[in-house]
């Protein structure tokens, strides 16, 4: 069962039922889960959570479906990592990151659609949809194909053919759309309106961005029940962001925490970077931009979730980062030296704004700090061809070998 | 008849042209301003658009060459 009561606009706080709806039809707010947390804090304990199983239904209580009919396929769980070397560079002993490129199709995506396409099927969805350049089709199709469902996914017609994979290996419809950023935009908005698909990320959308909690409980049970004192997030819709601290309030309202005092940062490319525009420029209105960016599980450039992010940058006494395409690649480079973590693009915009946030002092060093590495680096290789160092091709020989390696200069020091 | 939920963002130099009215009189396309903000810089509006979907189609087509951003009202659909 679930404790998930009803749907409440953000804005004007007009009340629905649980269903496949996603905006409020008065004011277009957007809608939310709200669950019955008195009733949640009589059944939930450390105990029992600590008892679930390494999944996020580890933390079925607070989720909006019912985890007896999950479609797991192990999302969730991920390590939390004491980065003691990476901290060592940056000045932040107190370092810790969040793993989440180990997910079944290795992106943090997994979670919210779990949620998602369980919610869909109880709602007698048979069909799962999304628009994606990447992580959100993988997962989409992967849980599609687990639950038997048919998934129907768009992607822009010029994808790289290494993107497609990742998602056609699990056979789902693969519609390639032609034109550029806003016309596929539009026509997958209409598509999501006018289809009874459940829509990951439209028409479920309440139930899909509560999968994003999770990080959010797993940082505070691996912290030992406790919340974080910073949290640094990449930026793409703002959900996740907006999210993670919703996962700390709901332990705190139902007694498994203290009071959370975590401030929330984010993380953004310069060349998609609406939220950290408006941060810097001190609006609380973002406009939208057109994306041009490496990171591209991060080009949002009408972000859902932006005035909220920008809003919980305000309240939490937050930073955000805002960093290039270069400073992208150094960021991937200094995760997968110091800590061998192999993060996509997403996870370089993520170390790189950390680094600025701590050289511009927003970040403390005495400050129990979480960074969250959120997809796989073998998703977006392109960007680092250049940036790596080459192999040493040698003949078989030992002079060989001994040649080529003595003409390697020394490694530079990192950072 | 379909209704289309859009919301147009509208650069400093636009600001003061009455677009919505406009597109109003040049297709047959019902306008309905359900949430807006405007400055002296920049301004947004989330319009309901009703008529046939190809006219609607044409009048986003024709707001858009007049230097207007569309977006659909619940943000990018496209993710990561």
């Amino acid at each position: 069962m679930s404790y998930a009561r009803n749907l409440r606009c953000r804005e004007c706080h007009r009340e629905y039922p649980l269903a496949a709806i996603h905006v409020c039809e008065f004011c277009f707010g957007p809608l939310e889960v709200v669950y019955d947390y008195d009733a949640i804090r009589k059944v939930v304990s450390r105990e029992r959570i600590e008892k679930g199983p390494a999944s996020l239904w580890r933390y079925r209580d607070f989720l909006p479906c019912d985890a007896e009919q999950a479609i797991d396929i192990g999302a969730g769980f991920t390590p939390l990592i004491h980065a003691k070397n990476l901290g060592k560079v940056l000045g932040l002993p107190k370092l810790y990151l969040k793993n989440d490129t180990v997910n079944p199709t290795w992106s943090f995506k997994d979670r919210v659609v779990a949620v998602a396409a369980t919610r869909a099927r109880e709602l007698g969805y048979e069909k799962l949809a999304c628009a994606s350049t990447g992580n959100l089709a993988n997962s989409v199709s992967a849980h599609a194909a687990a639950a038997g469902m048919e998934a129907i996914v768009f992607i822009p017609h010029d994808l790289e053919a290494n993107k497609q994979l990742g998602s056609s290996i699990y056979n789902p419809t693969l519609v390639k759309v032609r034109g550029n950023y806003d016309a596929v935009n539009r026509l997958c908005a209409e598509l999501a309106g006018s289809h009874n698909w459940a829509f990951v990320n439209v028409n479920v959308r309440p139930y899909y961005s509560e999968g994003s909690k999770t990080l959010g409980f797993e940082v505070a049970e691996q912290l030992g029940w406790r919340a974080p004192d910073h949290c640094v997030v990449p930026i793409a819709s703002g959900s996740l962001f907006v999210k993670i601290r919703k996962g700390f309030d709901e332990l705190y309202k139902t007694g498994l925490i203290e009071e959370p005092k975590t401030r929330m940062s984010g993380a953004q490319a310069a060349g998609c970077s609406p939220v950290a525009t408006a941060w810097k420029e001190g609006s609380m209105n973002f406009r939208p931009q057109r994306p041009n960016t490496i990171a591209k599980s991060l080009a949002i450039g009408n972000p859902a979730d932006g005035y909220y992010s920008l809003v919980q940058l305000r309240d939490t006494n937050g930073a955000c980062g805002c960093v290039t395409d270069e400073e992208i690649i150094q960021g991937m480079k200094l995760l997968a030296e110091t800590e061998g973590i192999f993060a996509e693009t997403a996870g370089g915009v993520t170390i790189a704004s950390l680094k600025q946030l701590v050289e511009q002092g927003k970040i403390h060093p005495e400050e129990t700090t979480v960074a969250f590495i959120t997809g796989a680096g073998f998703k977006t290789v392109e960007p680092l061809a250049e940036a790596l160092n080459p192999a040493l091709e040698i003949d078989a020989t030992m002079e060989s070998f001994e040649e080529a390696y003595s003409a390697l200069k020394p490694r530079e020091a990192i950072a | 008849m379909s209704v289309r939920r859009v919301r147009f963002t509208f650069p400093e130099e636009l600001i003061k042209e009455p677009l919505i009215y406009q597109l109003g009189h040049e297709f047959k396309v019902v306008t309905n301003v359900r949430m807006a903000d405007v400055d002296e810089h920049t301004g947004w509006v989330v319009l309901e658009l009703e008529g046939d979907a190809e006219e609607i189609e044409r009048s986003i087509q024709w707001a858009q060459s007049k230097g207007v951003r569309i977006d659909p009202v619940v943000g990018d659909v496209v993710e990561g």
